[in-house]
């Protein structure tokens, strides 16, 4: 399975009518990509907004609860949030969501920089298998993969999402 | 005094990732330019309200200092507690061995009490060698100074300040001035420097101040300071330990500094834009004047910010690389 950009920006156009549709979107503070997918999707998603809102960038890496596991990152990027947290009512955006463990740490690192109002989440693909309770307000696209598949997202500037075994990568 | 063995392979996993931290001799170019790009992360973490994350929550670090150290113990301390570890600084050198109890015994207890790091520091060089030797499987040591062999924490401290400011190691001549024939700071520095791809290392000092295979540096040897600081990028100067005055290793403080204290007017020779780094504590008249160590170009104060920041990535790395020892090598891309 392969997306190529223009199918990419049709799950874009989709995610950012959802988004408009939910009633937290009108006065939002601000999209949080989390990197590295994560931020060209909320980009992106942001370019397709009729108000663009203020863009911030997470890296989780640092609060991840499988570090044990896994090890750290190579070069954890700086997070920049570009407004205050305290307060504010935050769109939180990923590219794949899964276990929902990046998306947990996510939220223990915004919670570090004060403590929002609100946290809606939007995701380009769910692919299921979830260890915690968490679920996407907004999501592209939901697709039902056996255990040993992953969904890959190419960026930033051509962003295209394909199927690849376990086992690539990292 | 017993030197470190050349191998520095306990400090890396069969993979090649960071164990221990001992020595930055032999270690590759992608894994100190990780070290840095790691370290950039945690800088960004300094600068927030709650400057702590939670990677290395439930872990014990025990810092072991043999010998005395203000700064270098207090910035571990913070590093550590910045990761959310729990932190036991211990005084040896007031401490159990004074009443007789031997290193490995002193080690064998502190590990019953479940330490998954060890920060040392010992006036001998070679110590944290043999402690990464002895210590159980999954603890992690990291070198804090030992003897004149190296200090590598500060080596990759003065990295990182040196990429913030110049961008990079291409085309940079850099000056090491003082004390070199003491200095495990400037041991590591030359190592470091070689390694990222410097373009020239100098160290300047007098005769009696530079190893008698000071050529075998992998530095330029200039002992007048004028000529060696002429046209360089940055200028690193080491503290003047003053017990050496009482050897006859030197005249007198006010001879040196006439000679190797940076001055403006010294520091006029160097490029425009060069840098002034110390790695402290400095002897203001002695080593460096006040109107240089307070000025426009100096960067000793940042250069302790961003220890901080690097001792967190080298911890960091190496209880990460310690874990991965006998973590199943499944792929978890955790989504």
């Amino acid at each position: 399975m392969h997306w190529n950009p223009e199918q990419i920006d049709a799950l874009l156009r989709d995610m950012a009518s959802a988004l408009e549709r939910l009633e937290e979107t009108d006065g939002a503070t601000g999209l949080v990509g989390i990197e590295s997918g994560g931020a060209w999707v909320a980009k992106a998603l942001n370019e397709r907004l009729s108000k663009p809102l203020p863009l911030g960038f997470l890296d989780a890496n640092f609060y991840r609860d499988d570090f044990e596991k896994r090890g750290l990152k190579k070069s954890v990027k700086p997070s920049k949030l570009p407004f205050d947290v305290e307060g504010a009512h935050l769109i939180l955006v990923d590219d794949v969501l899964m276990t929902g463990r990046t998306i947990r740490a996510a939220m223990n690192e915004l919670f570090d920089f004060g403590r929002p109002a609100s946290i809606r989440l939007a995701v380009l693909f769910d692919i299921g298998r979830r260890e915690l309770p968490i679920r996407a307000d907004v999501c592209g696209e939901v697709l039902s993969l056996p255990a040993e598949q992953r969904v890959e997202l190419s960026g930033p500037d051509r962003l295209e999402a394909s199927v690849q075994a376990v086992g690539n990568g990292r | 005094m017993t030197l470190a063995p050349p191998s520095s392979r306990v400090q890396l996993t069969d993979d090649g990732k960071l164990r221990h931290f001992l020595s930055v001799e032999h270690l590759s170019r992608p894994l100190l330019e990780d070290i840095l790009d790691t370290a950039a992360g945690f800088v960004d973490v300094g600068g927030r309200a709650i400057k702590k994350v939670p990677l290395l929550r439930g872990k014990t670090v025990v810092n072991l200092f043999f010998e005395s150290s203000t700064r270098t113990r207090s910035t571990f301390e913070l590093a550590a507690k910045r990761l959310s570890a729990d932190v036991l600084t211990l005084d040896i050198a007031k401490s159990a061995t004074s009443k007789g109890e031997t290193l490995l015994d002193t080690l064998r207890n502190l590990e019953a009490m479940a330490a998954d790091m060890f920060v040392v520091r010992h006036q001998d060089s070679g110590a944290p060698f043999f402690i990464a030797e002895q210590v159980t499987p999954r603890v992690a040591v990291i070198n804090a100074g030992d003897g004149r062999h190296a200090h590598p924490t500060q080596a990759m401290l003065d990295m990182y300040t040196i990429r913030h400011y110049k961008g990079g190691f291409e085309g940079l001549k850099v000056a090491i001035v003082g004390d070199i024939l003491h200095s495990r700071v400037a041991r590591s520095q030359i190592h470091a420097l070689n390694i990222l791809g410097a373009e020239e290392v100098r160290v300047i000092a007098p005769r009696t101040l530079l190893p008698a295979d000071a050529d075998a540096l992998g530095a330029t040897v200039f002992t007048d300071m004028v000529q060696g600081i002429e046209d360089v990028d940055v200028v690193i100067m080491l503290r003047l330990q003053r017990e050496r005055m009482d050897s006859a290793l030197l005249p007198s403080e006010g001879e040196f500094f006439r000679l190797y204290g940076l001055t403006n007017e010294k520091l006029g020779h160097a490029k425009p834009d060069a840098i002034v780094m110390h790695p402290g504590p400095i002897n203001r008249g002695v080593e460096i004047a006040s109107e240089v160590a307070d000025g426009p170009r100096s960067v000793i104060l940042n250069q302790v910010t961003f220890g901080i920041a690097v001792r967190m990535a080298v911890m960091s790395m190496a209880i990460s690389g310690q874990e991965s020892l006998d973590a199943a090598q499944e792929d978890d891309h955790g989504h």
